[in-house]
């Protein structure tokens, strides 16, 4: 079932974004552009050492200092949490959680672990004060590499008897796996390393609390994603009623999954406000951001095929080492059960078999990142498929297409136990290929080979498929996830015949206002500038998930989409009224409700708000106001899909990759503005291609995060990436009504891949099958060296790596 | 110490301490907070401003080094009556911004480079944007904004 636009049709087209006046002009507000009068900075102490005993905390000094009004240690502050940090998804039931609260009481597990606070006048003089706070450490062993980590040589934590917190597994039918691995003809066995990533989202956090007068509420600020879940946590954690909390994600600057998430700044300036009765901030600086701020990604892959000899995959085991960092944060158990069922990708596998082990580490915890993942499982089999090809001769595309899930399979019930409820997997790739012009690449990558040319050229594929529209709560039971996965949603007529809508989810740069505007002006027949969107405000919307997980449209546009369904159902009945004819006789067209084949009888959507708030003539029963509120749970998951092809040039001298072509092809169903697709498609992937090439969080062999700055972590410029071509196909999601399936994340889910074969492609016939990312060019500088002593290279010419 | 800068047109006189910086003057005693901060060691753009008309990084200037100087910030592109300046509204219509923390600086950016270069290529632009980061957008749509932005000067000249 799909939507078809009731009135303007305005749903489809590339209708500009109403959110960005504000932006552009500088008016729009974020959290730290604020002015809040007699407003308290406060800084924190953080630890230097990724693993230490707190032995004391000298706030004397501190406390003396200019401006500064308090100072308090962990110690101090332990009174006032009546609850640990939150972690909303134990993924066993034997997971294993060491303690953790916003400041360390006895123990720091890695560098940037909060110690103490200072609250002063100024943020200067917070700064200079939490500079004198002294504090005695004794220092202890650090577990810092995630495969010793996983074997207990050091421990992360006192109190833990290991750093293991949980095994997860997923394997249907051992049986079958086992005999699918016997019978093969041919195995692949591959060892991935999804380094640690920092999501640096353009705006660093912040947060400002704000008690109301009068013994009333909290107003809490916050550089957020997650509002609403963030004040049940905040209530929780800090043992505020719930109803006294009101939070406010004002403008938020971008957030990745960095701001989906509960954190102990929030917590502490919740405290601190209620206990000195003052408005207390805090805002993160870029440095403090890189280790106070999770991570992402961080694991150690295994993935092995089966397959027979034409290529077709048998089997599929995966076995995971995750990250954890130092503690659990919000859902950091989670995120790799989220990709734990797409090790399989895109292709038809009958026998599957998936293990994960979550390991503490004394570094920054990690959480969710763009993909949360499913751009790990992504990439494991993306490449391992690339892996079967080279051991079969099959080119990559033609690898692909023996195993796709074939289009009439769909609904297709995967071995691992999902529903993917739609894909046309090789329509997509088709349309990749021909706006590549493949095989032009090829030919041109053969003549470069055969040139001796010392830039040679790679070409990357990477066919993929995500989980979005997070999700339905009942699945979430089953994965043992806290909360449900519904959204929430409020659709009104005020009298003037102008709309308010009420949203739960909550945008941080995904234009939210004009594609709920676009859903509602279509489903009333008014135009998308008469429509009000709130949004991120407790106060306003009470009910709420949230925005993460490619879940927004799909979840939360489709209430909205019910939501108006409702109002116009209401209208249809009072115009029944008033025209005396049955509500199975009109139709609305053109903001009017007319009846069918006598369209002089009509009244507008407007008038019927006015007549319902004057309330002077409804049909008996009837309530006054058109207003409807809807909660919509998904049935199932949305199955984005898509190919994406990276074209690179490889320098075989230095090393160095440059990307200078990329194309990608998205099948996201129906889309409401492909203005805003392509721009998520565009954003999406330079994340993927960074996490490729260029970033990863360094640590010293003493757990120091070395990459603290934007100059030193390297989040691409404008001058490292080339424009991008993109294409969609549309394959509606019967999921849900709107027959959308999500885009936020397809583009980093796909090119981390893309890019990463491109770069093997280029170098396999010289011996380089195996790199890890990112891909600097010291590593394909150091790979081409290795395959040259080793002789493992297939001479082409007098160029290359000899 | 007093330092008098004058910020889109208006002269305003104010006592800082010696080590303010540029975006917290403007920012904090001008209250122009569509500045931002983006980051602590002058890599990301997001707090560009235009100095005597050529762009900055208001992080990397004190606030003393501006005294007697022309600032323009992103509240000073528009026009009076609202209407958004070239530059701006091609990234409207380009959809060259996503969040929005980075699109003052990129803006600033843009102005001051299409000043130098009027007519620019694609690798230039790229080229010109290298000290201003944006993690939504890809850059893609930002190119194509300046690229446009560029043509429509070139059709109203």
């Amino acid at each position: 079932m799909t939507v078809t636009a009731a009135g303007a049709g305005v749903v489809g087209t590339r209708l500009l974004r109403r959110e960005d006046p504000a932006l552009l002009s500088g008016e729009a507000r974020y959290v730290d552009d604020l002015a809040v009068p007699g407003a308290l900075h406060l800084v924190m102490v953080r630890s230097p050492h990724a693993h230490a005993r707190i032995v004391s905390v000298d706030l004397e000094a501190a406390r003396s200092m200019p401006g500064v009004v308090a100072a308090f240690s962990g110690v101090d502050l332990a009174g006032q949490w009546a609850a640990p940090m939150p972690c909303a998804w134990p993924v066993t039931e034997d997971m294993v959680s060491p303690p953790h609260y916003p400041l360390a009481v006895e123990e720091t597990a890695y560098v940037g672990d909060g110690v103490a606070v200072v609250v002063a006048a100024t943020r200067a003089q917070a700064q200079d004060a939490a500079a004198a706070v002294d504090v005695a450490y004794e220092v202890l062993p650090a577990a810092l590499d995630l495969e010793e980590a996983a074997a207990d040589r050091v421990a992360a934590h006192s109190a833990l008897a290991s750093n293991r917190s949980y095994t997860w597994e997923l394997t249907p039918d051992p049986a079958a796996v086992e005999r699918a691995f016997a019978e093969a003809a041919v195995t692949v066995s591959e060892r991935y390393v999804q380094q640690r990533l920092i999501p640096a989202a353009m705006e660093p956090r912040g947060v400002c609390v704000v008690p109301q007068p009068f013994g009333g509420e909290l107003v809490v600020y916050s550089a957020t994603q997650i509002p609403h879940i963030l004040r049940t946590m905040v209530g929780v954690t800090a043992g505020v009623p719930e109803s006294r909390l009101r939070i406010v994600a004002p403008a938020v600057g971008g957030g990745f999954g960095s701001k989906l998430n509960v954190y102990a700044e929030e917590l502490l300036c919740v405290v601190l406000a209620r206990t000195l009765r003052r408005p207390v901030r805090w805002n993160e600086e870029r440095s403090e951001g890189a280790v106070a701020t999770i991570h992402g990604r961080g694991q150690v892959q295994t993935i092995e095929l089966a397959a027979d000899a034409d290529g077709k995959v048998t089997a599929v085991r995966a076995r995971i080492l995750a990250d954890m960092g130092a503690y659990h944060q919000l859902v950091t158990p989670g995120i790799p059960i989220l990709g734990a069922f797409l090790y399989h990708g895109v292709y038809d596998v009958a026998a599957y078999s998936f293990e994960c082990i979550g390991v503490f580490t004394n570094k920054t915890p990690t959480d969710a990142y763009r993909g949360a993942g499913r751009p790990e499982a992504t990439y494991a089999i993306e490449r391992a498929i690339d892996a079967l090809g080279r051991r079969l001769g099959l080119d990559p595309v033609e690898i692909r297409r023996r195993n796709f899930i074939a289009p009439e399979r769909f609904p297709y019930t995967s071995s691992a136990g999902l529903v993917f409820d739609s894909g046309e997997y090789a329509r997509a790739l088709d349309m990749a290929l021909e706006l590549a012009g493949y095989g032009d690449l090829r030919a041109e990558q053969a003549r470069r080979r055969e040139h001796g040319d010392r830039r040679l050229l790679g070409i990357g594929l990477s066919s993929y498929v995500e989980m979005c529209g997070l999700a339905p709560s009942r699945v979430l039971a089953s994965l043992r996830y806290a909360a449900g996965g519904w959204e929430a949603a409020t659709v009104r007529m005020l009298p003037t015949g102008k709309v308010q809508v009420v949203s739960g989810a909550s945008p941080h740069g995904q234009g939210h206002v004009t594609s709920w505007s676009m859903i509602v002006a279509d489903k009333l027949g008014v135009s998308p500038e008469d429509v009000e969107v709130l949004h991120s405000d407790t106060a306003l919307s009470p009910f709420g998930m949230d925005t993460y997980g490619s879940r927004s449209l799909s979840v939360g546009g489709t209430a909205i989409a019910m939501a108006a369904d409702r109002v116009v159902d209401k209208a249809r009945l009072l115009a029944a009224h008033q025209l005396e004819c049955a509500p199975e006789d009109l139709e609305l067209h053109g903001g009017e409700l007319a009846v069918k084949g006598s369209p002089t009888r009509s009244v507008a959507m407007g008038q019927l708000a006015f007549d319902a708030f004057t309330a002077h003539d409804l049909p008996e029963g009837m309530e006054p106001n058109l207003e409807a509120s809807v909660t919509f749970d998904p049935t199932n998951f949305t199955f984005p899909f898509g190919t994406h092809v990276a074209v690179v040039e490889v320098d075989t001298e230095t090393g160095r990759v440059d990307l200078v072509r990329y194309t990608a092809v998205d099948d996201c169903g129906n889309q409401i503005n492909p203005l805003i697709v392509d721009g998520q498609v565009h954003g999406g992937i330079a994340q993927g291609v960074g996490q490729a090439l260029w970033e990863e969080a360094v640590y010293d062999a003493a757990g120091n995060l070395l990459t603290t700055g934007l100059g030193d972590y390297l989040v691409p410029s404008a001058c490292e990436l080339p424009s991008f071509t993109v294409g969609r196909t549309v394959t509606p999601s019967p999921s849900n009504p709107l027959g959308v399936k999500g885009i936020g994340e397809a583009g980093t889910i796909a090119s981390t891949p893309a890019v990463v074969n491109a770069v093997i492609d280029a170098l396999a016939p010289l011996g380089v099958t195996d790199l890890d990312m990112p891909v600097t060019p010291e590593r394909v500088w150091r790979a081409l060296e290795g395959a040259a002593r080793s002789g493992a290279g297939i001479p082409t010419s007098e160029g290359g790596a000899a | 110490m007093q330092v008098t800068i004058t910020v889109n047109g208006t002269s305003e006189t104010h006592e800082v301490e010696t080590r303010t910086l540029l975006v917290h003057y403007l920012r904090e005693a001008c209250g122009h907070t569509g500045t931002n901060v983006g980051c602590d060691t002058t890599s990301c753009g997001a707090c560009t401003v235009l100095l005597d008309g050529e762009s900055v990084k208001s992080c990397t200037v004190l606030a003393a080094q501006a005294d007697g100087r022309d600032v323009t910030t992103i509240e000073g592109m528009a026009s009076p009556d609202g209407t958004l300046h070239p530059i701006q509204q091609a990234f409207h219509e380009e959809h060259g911004l996503q969040c929005g923390y980075c699109t003052p600086g990129m803006v600033m950016a843009a102005a001051s480079f299409l000043k130098e270069n009027p007519d620019p290529t694609e690798a230039e632009v790229r080229e010109a944007l290298e000290g201003n980061l944006c993690r939504c957008t890809g850059y893609h749509n930002i190119v194509q904004s300046i690229l446009a932005a560029a043509k429509n000067r070139e059709l109203v000249s």
